[in-house]
């Protein structure tokens, strides 16, 4: 087998393409670019054990599979734009790569707050460099951190500063509760509680208009005027794909790139998509294409499009059935856990108590329609097994109708 | 093929237990036990057990 399959991007997803893609046959050479200067390491750490100082790199990285041995890395590169008509890349080294099937795995980066006032002491979270520069100001003395973002990196934050014993740490948010965009008031409400029996403060209802300080942040200057003081701020409020380099291709790039029911983009056999960049109708749920930030999605994503990907480039027959991951996640935040399996989010209109009590373990389910759609435990170990329960019910559940 | 969980690690998420339950399971305390020398017909779904792992905790040697 000849010819070049390129993977744009080396984070998780990049790696499990290239493995994916040997282990679904490929045996022609792979290049995976990626403008990091890392090989692929694992991120959910990056928020807790490495600001807390207990993870190394080494302890991040993720091992290649044996069968990915060969795979050809190019590092701290970036690809500036994807001519895919050409079947071509050009890298910013100035070097065009021709490839015979494509895989873009380049992610997302930060949204930043765009607001006045100084640079210095914010910071966010998504890289390595990012957690490490933050943890260096997190470990000054009697710093006082603003948290922007209640969603699950803003209050993971949070609770790693709390226990590396920070003066004060405040979470800002316009909504009225925090994560209750993915789960709900009954959640949010529990977790706001938690939050606070442990130190955090909450600034709920209130957006952002601007930063307080010269030379760097001293404040956080909010909608009705208040000013909360800051050594050091965190934004985590959200995320935006990084597609720049697929444009003037024709592709739908409104939120990621969206794909078909097998991750192939714009009709293109030869290019998929893994990862969070990815815009994929669920064929679980109700074909509406979304994109998933779950840990689990590059995996999902990666087994499913190399076997789309090599099919073609071996010109073998046969359809596969569409993609239909189960989503999954977790957060850990203080000493409590957050588990969940399905779509809870489609779900959020009918939230019923499935077992426990919102003040201890509870077991949380999300429906629509009165079919059961996620499952979410709060708690130890045994909410987290709890929802485990549900997994299997999830599963086997018919697909929600469009 | 031998399996070795780094128990340092493991955090008892459980995600190998769904992609490998010949291999994997919980204990009553919720906590991981496994098979260390599966048999070679499991290799698939050690694997992906080990990819599946958020600590990556799972290595396959052999």
């Amino acid at each position: 087998m000849t010819g070049r399959a390129v993977v744009v991007g080396a984070s998780m997803g990049g790696l499990r393409a290239a493995e994916q893609l040997r282990a679904a046959g490929w045996t022609g050479a792979i290049t995976v670019v990626g403008d990091e200067p890392h090989m692929p390491y694992n991120r959910p750490p990056l928020s807790k054990e490495v600001l807390a100082g207990k993870a190394s790199f080494e302890s991040l990285a993720f091992t290649p599979k044996a069968a990915a041995a060969d795979v050809e890395w190019r590092l701290g590169t970036k690809v500036l734009a994807a001519r895919l008509d050409e079947r071509i890349v050009d890298l910013d080294d100035g070097e065009a790569i021709r490839y015979d099937g494509l895989v873009v795995a380049t992610g997302m980066r930060p949204r930043r707050l765009r607001c006045p006032g100084p640079l210095a002491g914010r910071h966010t979270v998504r890289t390595l460099a990012d957690a490490q520069g933050l943890r260096d100001e997190l470990t000054r003395p009697d710093a006082r951190v603003v948290v922007v973002g209640a969603g699950f990196i803003g209050c993971e934050v949070a609770a790693t500063a709390i226990g590396l014993g920070v003066r004060e740490v405040t979470v800002v948010d316009p909504l009225p509760l925090p994560m209750v965009g993915p789960l709900g008031e009954l959640l949010g409400r529990a977790l706001l509680r938690r939050h606070e029996e442990r130190g955090v403060r909450f600034a709920l209802g209130a957006g952002v208009a601007g930063f307080e300080g010269e030379d760097r942040v001293t404040g956080v200057v909010l909608g009705d005027g208040t000013v909360l003081p800051a050594d050091v701020v965190v934004e985590s409020v959200g995320s935006i794909a990084n597609v720049e380099w697929l444009q003037d291709n024709g592709l739908d790039l409104s939120d990621g790139v969206l794909t078909d029911e097998r991750l192939r983009i714009g009709g293109r056999p030869e290019v998929v998509a893994v990862g969070d960049v990815a815009r994929f109708p669920n064929a679980r749920y109700d074909g509406v294409p979304r994109r998933v930030e779950h840990w689990s999605i590059p995996t999902d994503t990666a087994k499913h499009a190399a076997k789309v990907l090599v099919t073609h480039l071996v010109g073998a027959d046969g359809e596969m059935a569409p993609f239909a991951p189960l989503p999954t996640f977790w957060s850990d935040q203080h000493e409590f856990r957050l588990q969940s399996f399905g779509a809870p989010v489609l779900g959020k209109d009918d939230v019923r108590v499935l077992d426990g009590d919102p003040e201890g373990d509870v077991l949380v389910g999300y429906h629509t329609g009165g079919q059961l759609v996620g499952v979410v435990a709060l708690g130890g170990q045994a909410a987290a097994t709890g929802a485990a329960r549900y997994r299997a019910q999830l599963l086997k559940s018919p697909a929600l109708t469009a | 093929m031998k399996v070795v969980v780094d128990m340092n690690k493991c955090q008892d998420h459980g995600q190998c237990v769904f992609a490998a339950p010949d291999v994997f399971s919980m204990d009553g305390d919720g906590h991981l036990v496994y098979v260390a020398g599966p048999g070679e017909e499991l290799r698939d779904e050690v694997e992906e057990a080990a990819d599946v792992c958020p600590l990556q905790a799972i290595r396959i040697e052999g």
